[in-house]
């Protein structure tokens, strides 16, 4: 079966994130028939559509604009999240570099809709590439009209401004990222107040992801029941899924929310190298818990993921053979974790720090039984008790490996000790 | 060393260009850092001085931030991913290699100065890992090869 490409659909063409290319296959029309429509009747598409965001936490988008006061007397802003830094994930970054005015137009769209007259697309500092292909986008869409005052004479202004991180995972948080737009550490803010009251500059804002953006166009240009058509009645649209690791054929696939993993990682992805068998799989970026073999037939969307203990996140999907050792697998996710900790909260700032340690210690045969639990209950008490999720990311994987591969850690805690 | 006029003037209109001095920082030190390589304590003295901020507030998001430099590095530097996909399709040989290759430990810089070596998290690239930031140039699906071919390249171009 081919892949379902909406997004994806333009990106393999020759100068593809040129505005005339753009142009040529329909960009920007969305936007003249959005700018003819109400903005709250913009808000009620997206809301029907079901689009759900992208950047991990599943959130309706269109019930997340709502939460901008309509009536504001401060000036609203959008960030478009392009700090794509979720271990696993690289769909962001080819919308970026391949298509960029479809979520430049989705960004548009949006603030026309929450009526912002400033955005920010803020993408990190690892992306020279993609923030150049950015600028050189939004460039076009001044000289086009698409930007600027007065949009398509419809008397909407928006002016747009790139950000450009410099090095941490912590500002794709989105209090985090706005801490860094407005030049501070990237520290998550406790919530509430939620950015849609107090955001940017203290003002209300919404942040979204750029996948989310990007199918914004679409929703407009062909309807938000043609939208809820595709996937799960739950869980609507296409999802671009990665997958990364183990596979023959690692790489991008837009397909309907609600696939298959096996299928997803067998028929897409081309199975395993070497014709090993799965040993353990990452469903939604690093900080999801991991699957083990069995668990894999399964639909990903949203609340399937979620139901089985698990979360879809950014579908950014790694696969682990059976030559894999889980312990180094949790190590490695651990010292992620550790090194891009903000330092805010001490279960955060301590609990990746002493994960990492007891992890390498194991590995390096240093390990007891007794360790196996005392992870299990660091991981439960780094859980729900910090500022953001980034304590949650670390302990969820932890916890899942330790559990489900908890034979594999004793069998090599007792190999170190004999 | 005082700003040339003409960084001086970049600073400046960074600064115009923002909503807030504050929110000019992190722009204006990518502007520093790209002038001498790395961010001296006089460098961030002389940016918080342009911005009119506490020098604190400098000093906090230089060393907040990894890809500012507090300290000297090669003319180069090599970011090379450790993260688990990566590390999945050998990220680690390529490091040791790597390692070897320039005799420095990760972390190092070169004996002639040319090239740092430094370990990054995922770079929005495992669907094509293992994968490396060099510069301002993106490198996937390396091989050792691949690598070797990257070092001699910037051994030769200086
Ligand atoms: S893990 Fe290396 S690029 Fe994602």
């Amino acid at each position: 079966m081919p892949e379902q490409r909406i997004i994806r659909n333009y990106v393999d063409r020759h100068n593809s994130y040129t505005i005339e290319s753009y142009l040529s296959s329909g960009g920007y029309s969305a936007l003249r028939k959005a700018l003819g429509i109400a903005p709250a009747e913009i808000t009620d598409m997206v809301k029907k559509s079901g689009l759900r965001g992208r950047g991990g936490a599943g959130f309706p988008a269109g019930i997340k604009w709502n939460f901008i006061p309509p009536d504001s007397k401060k000036p609203v802003y959008l960030c478009c999240n392009a700090d794509e830094s979720e271990p696993g994930s690289f769909k962001d970054r080819e919308i970026l570099e391949r298509d960029p005015h479809q979520m430049i137009e989705g960004i548009i769209i949006a603030c026309y809709a929450i009526r912002s007259h400033k955005a920010y697309i803020y993408i990190r500092g690892e992306m020279p590439y993609g923030a150049k292909r950015i600028q050189q986008a939004i460039d076009e869409a001044y000289e086009h009209g698409y930007l600027g005052e007065n949009i398509l004479l419809s008397g909407f202004d928006l002016d747009m401004k790139l950000y450009i991180g410099a090095g941490a995972y912590i500002c794709g948080e989105e209090t985090g990222l706005l801490e860094s737009i407005e030049g501070k550490k990237g520290e998550p803010r406790p919530k509430p107040p939620f950015p849609a009251q107090i955001g940017l500059f203290g003002c209300p804002t919404i942040v979204n992801n750029v996948e989310t953006l990007a199918c914004v166009p679409h929703i407009i240009n062909n309807g938000a029941d043609w939208f809820a058509s595709i996937g799960t009645p739950r869980n609507t649209g296409t999802k671009i899924f990665g997958l990364s690791g183990h596979v023959n054929n690692p790489g991008l696939y837009e397909l309907p929310l609600g696939i298959n993993l096996l299928e997803l990682i067998e028929e897409y992805g081309g199975g395993i190298p070497g014709g090993r068998k799965i040993k353990a799989v990452s469903p939604g970026g690093s900080s999801s818990a991991v699957f083990s073999a069995d668990e894999l037939d399964i639909a990903m969307d949203f609340d399937t993921v979620a139901a089985a203990g698990s979360m879809l996140g950014t579908a950014g999907v790694t696969v682990m053979d059976e030559t894999v050792s889980m312990i180094k697998v949790a190590q490695n996710l651990a010292h992620f974790y550790r090194d891009e900790s903000c330092g805010q909260c001490v279960q955060c700032r301590e609990g990746t720090w002493w994960l990492e340690k007891i992890l390498r210690e194991i590995d390096e045969g240093k390990g007891a039984i007794e360790h196996l639990d005392i992870i299990l209950d660091a991981c439960s008490q780094m859980r729900g008790t910090t500022i953001c999720a980034l304590a949650d990311g670390c302990a969820m994987p932890i916890e899942s490996i330790v559990r489900k591969f908890r034979d594999e850690f004793e069998e090599h805690i007792k190999r170190g000790h004999s | 060393m005082p700003f040339p006029p003409r960084l001086r003037d970049k600073i400046q209109e960074i600064a115009d260009d923002h909503e807030t001095r504050l929110s000019a920082l992190i722009p204006v030190l990518r502007e520093v850092q790209n002038e001498f390589g790395w961010l001296s304590n006089e460098s961030m003295e002389e940016v918080a001085e342009a911005l009119d901020i506490p020098p604190s507030s400098v000093q906090n998001v230089a060393s907040f931030y990894t890809m500012f430099f507090t300290e000297p590095v090669g003319t180069h530097v090599m970011w090379l991913c450790r993260t688990l996909s990566c590390a999945l399709r050998g990220a680690e040989g390529l490091e040791h290699h790597l390692c070897r290759r320039l005799g420095v430990k990760t972390g190092e810089t070169t004996a002639d100065g040319k090239i740092t070596l430094l370990e990054a998290e995922c770079l929005a690239s495992c669907g094509t890992a293992p994968a490396m930031l060099v510069d301002d140039t993106l490198y996937e699906n390396l091989t050792e090869t691949e690598v070797d071919r990257i070092v001699d390249k910037i051994k030769r171009s200086g």
